[in-house]
């Protein structure tokens, strides 16, 4: 999933300077289950604000609307019906649903109440992780299923630096992804595999072209 | 000034909710500025309500929990407890004040207990005044009534 | 272009056991003191590495450095990591390098920025070390860029240098970083500072036991250390790095623990020289060049070939 954090009050509270009216959009998806912007969140974040305005002596009117989801257009649609005398959108999705909303409603400002952090996994309650580096191009395959191009801080695809010392990486306190790498081939019986020198990523297939697109002709509806 | 406190106690079942029936029947003094509100466990509290407590008027609020370890749903008073935590840090930021929230842990037998917590946050509300949100209404009122009277 | 070797190669191919020295560039934008230390070190070493901006803070470039070197009839050995640089900079730093004289370049992965002075950073690791080696093997023995397209004339021809850590984790896995390393083309290998004997002979084992020692010149990494209290503190503090307790007591009982620093080392290079496979020692005086002398003359490393 998506990870996202909320900003730091004072900055969302910054970009809704002189709005009277905010409809505080939650998403369903991602961040409703790493707990940062479904309905509860929401409510919790409306609240705050409105107290706090109201204490500047400037009180701020919310309405409150949680979609499925913000990065698709048929939920994204809905919201139309909720933007009657609206100054401002705070979009409590990823980076994805805010520009999705600032694209379906060209005159409505529309500013994000969290930082998209990345796409990772639960690892208990309250701990996220990131897992993928959406590279465009993955090498599980040949690194028994740890990415080093995420996990590992230089992005090393031919093993661990000289920093990886007692399974730890010398720059967090997190596990060297290739001590994890290393661990599983070793006891998949597939060690050899990683004398074969790996070849340098192309990295064309990342970000680096603008924005990817993914095309299937045969989910198409029309044309 | 008069100030009459408004305080909120979401109280749970099985422990303060019980504790204040002793009270009752022991015929124990606490001030009547408290307002409860029965739960099915204080971990059934969650942060929302507790910042809609105070956005409707309330001056203080409090959790009122199990002994830790004698949760009767084994660690709802320990959420409840990291949850007034999280809010409190929300109610700072935004200018109420986290001391106006606060955790207690009692069990249903502790009935002079139950008494002392409502007195002890009666007094703390009374000394910190009337919330700032409530003083930003009446300021607010009295304008109101100033430019009527023009 | 008339192929040139540089002289560490030569020195290697002859069976001479090689010393280099290690300077650090700096924070400036001042060469002098590069070359002082090159007309200081330059009678006591073959060849000397300057750090392309180690533990990832600013200093002035390798390159840059490697020309004073040069300038002050010394030998450079250009250090280049990836953390800065992607594949287009570094090709384009190398054709520069080489241009301007440069023959030996040890490719590294570089020091995480999160070490450095400039924590906000974003890091490149375009190629690792491993590709970077290769990319600079098949320039000059494929003649072609990295992308494939061919060097149409006056192709770099460096001398290609890798680093092996035997200290850091996972062990066993070392020896077979060593043996990419070699694979893509490292021609001499420099080690991490060497403390614990005992590990690097294992180490030593394991490469033989692959044929690596005749593979490419492993050059042995030694470090004076100065008092008792820097000991602890790389024990402690310096990931990758091991320093057993003994050095660390044998420090602290010395009476002067500079000079007995400076005994540990002789001593070591000496245990080291006699180890199969290793042609070489680094001596990494790390902001204390001015020791070097010293240590070689002790070491009984004198004189230098020419």
């Amino acid at each position: 999933m998506i990870v996202a954090e909320a900003k730091p009050l004072e900055e969302i509270l910054d970009s809704l300077k002189g709005m009277s009216k905010v409809l505080v959009a939650g998403c369903g998806g991602c961040v409703a289950v790493c707990l940062a912007g479904g309905e509860k969140e929401v409510g919790i974040m409306a609240s705050a604000l409105r107290m706090k305005r109201e204490l500047a002596g400037e009180p701020l009117v919310t309405v409150e609307e949680t979609l499925t989801r913000q990065c698709d257009p048929e939920y994204v649609k809905e919201l139309g019906k909720k933007l009657d005398g609206v100054d401002c959108i705070l979009s409590m999705a990823c980076g994805v649903g805010v520009q999705f909303l600032a694209e379906h409603y060209p005159d409505m400002w529309v500013v994000p109440a969290l930082n998209t952090k990345f796409a990772g996994a639960t690892i208990e309650h309250g701990l996220w992780e990131e897992r993928c580096g959406l590279c465009g191009e993955c090498v599980l395959a040949q690194t028994g299923g740890v990415c080093p191009v995420i996990r590992c801080a230089k992005s090393l695809l031919n093993g661990p630096c000289g920093g990886s010392q007692n399974g730890k990486c010398e720059v967090k306190p997190n596990a060297c992804a290739w001590q994890l790498i290393y661990d599983r081939m070793k006891s998949l019986g597939r060690l050899e595999q990683l004398v074969e020198v790996a070849e340098a990523k192309d990295w064309s297939k990342s970000r680096d072209g603008g924005p990817r697109q993914v095309v299937r002709e045969d989910v198409k509806i029309d044309g | 000034m008069d100030f009459n406190p408004k305080i909120v106690a979401f109280c749970c079942y099985y422990c303060a909710y019980s504790a204040a029936d002793l009270a009752g029947s022991l015929r124990l003094q606490y001030p009547p500025t408290v307002r409860m509100i029965e739960q099915p466990c204080s971990g059934k509290v969650d942060i929302r309500l507790l910042l809609e407590a105070f956005e409707d008027g309330a001056d203080g609020v409090y959790v009122a929990g199990c002994l830790e370890g004698d949760c009767h749903f084994l660690k709802g008073n320990i959420r409840a407890k990291k949850r007034v935590n999280a809010a409190k840090k929300i109610l700072d930021k935004i200018g109420i004040g986290g001391e106006r929230l606060e955790m207690f842990n009692l069990s249903g037998s502790m009935g002079p207990r139950f008494a002392e917590i409502a007195t002890e946050m009666t007094n703390r509300i009374l000394e910190l005044g009337p919330s700032p949100l409530r003083q930003a209404r009446q300021a607010e009122g009295e304008n109101r009534e100033e430019e009527a009277s023009k | 272009m008339a192929e040139e070797k540089s002289k560490l190669q030569r020195l290697l191919e002859q069976g001479e056991f090689v010393v280099s020295g290690e300077i650090g560039p700096p924070k400036s934008a001042a060469g002098d003191g590069v070359r002082h230390h090159t007309e200081e070190l330059k009678p006591y070493v073959d060849a000397m590495n300057l750090t392309d901006n180690q533990t990832a803070i600013v200093r002035l470039s390798s390159i840059a450095a490697g020309i004073h070197v040069m300038a002050a009839g010394g030998e450079p050995i250009i250090q280049m990591t990836c953390r800065d640089r992607n594949r287009i900079a570094l090709q384009s730093d190398l054709l520069g390098a080489y241009s301007l004289g440069v023959r030996n370049v040890l490719c590294l992965s570089g020091d995480h920025q999160s070490f450095g002075n400039h924590q906000a950073a974003k890091n490149v690791f375009d190629l690792d070390s491993i590709q970077l080696i290769k990319t600079v093997r098949d320039m000059r023995d494929k003649k072609a860029f990295h992308s494939g397209e061919a060097i149409k004339k006056d192709e770099p021809r460096f001398f290609i240098g890798a680093v092996a850590n035997p200290f850091a984790d996972p062990f066993e896995f070392r020896v077979l970083r060593l043996e990419k390393k070699i694979r893509a083309g490292a021609q001499f290998i420099q080690t991490q500072c060497i403390f614990d004997m005992e590990r690097f002979e294992k180490f030593m084992d394991l490469a033989r036991n692959r044929g690596l020692h005749e593979q490419a010149y492993i050059m042995a990494g030694v470090m004076p250390i100065k008092n008792a209290k820097v000991a602890k503190y790389m024990q402690k503090n310096v990931s990758g790095m091991l320093v057993p307790d003994g050095i660390v007591e044998r420090l602290q009982k010395a009476e002067d623990q500079t000079a007995e620093g400076v005994q540990i080392c002789i001593e070591q290079i000496q245990q080291l020289k006699s180890i199969p496979g290793v042609r070489g020692v680094h001596i990494m005086a790390v902001a204390w060049e001015e020791i070097i002398p010293t240590i070689v003359k002790g070491a009984g490393l004198l004189p230098r070939p020419q």
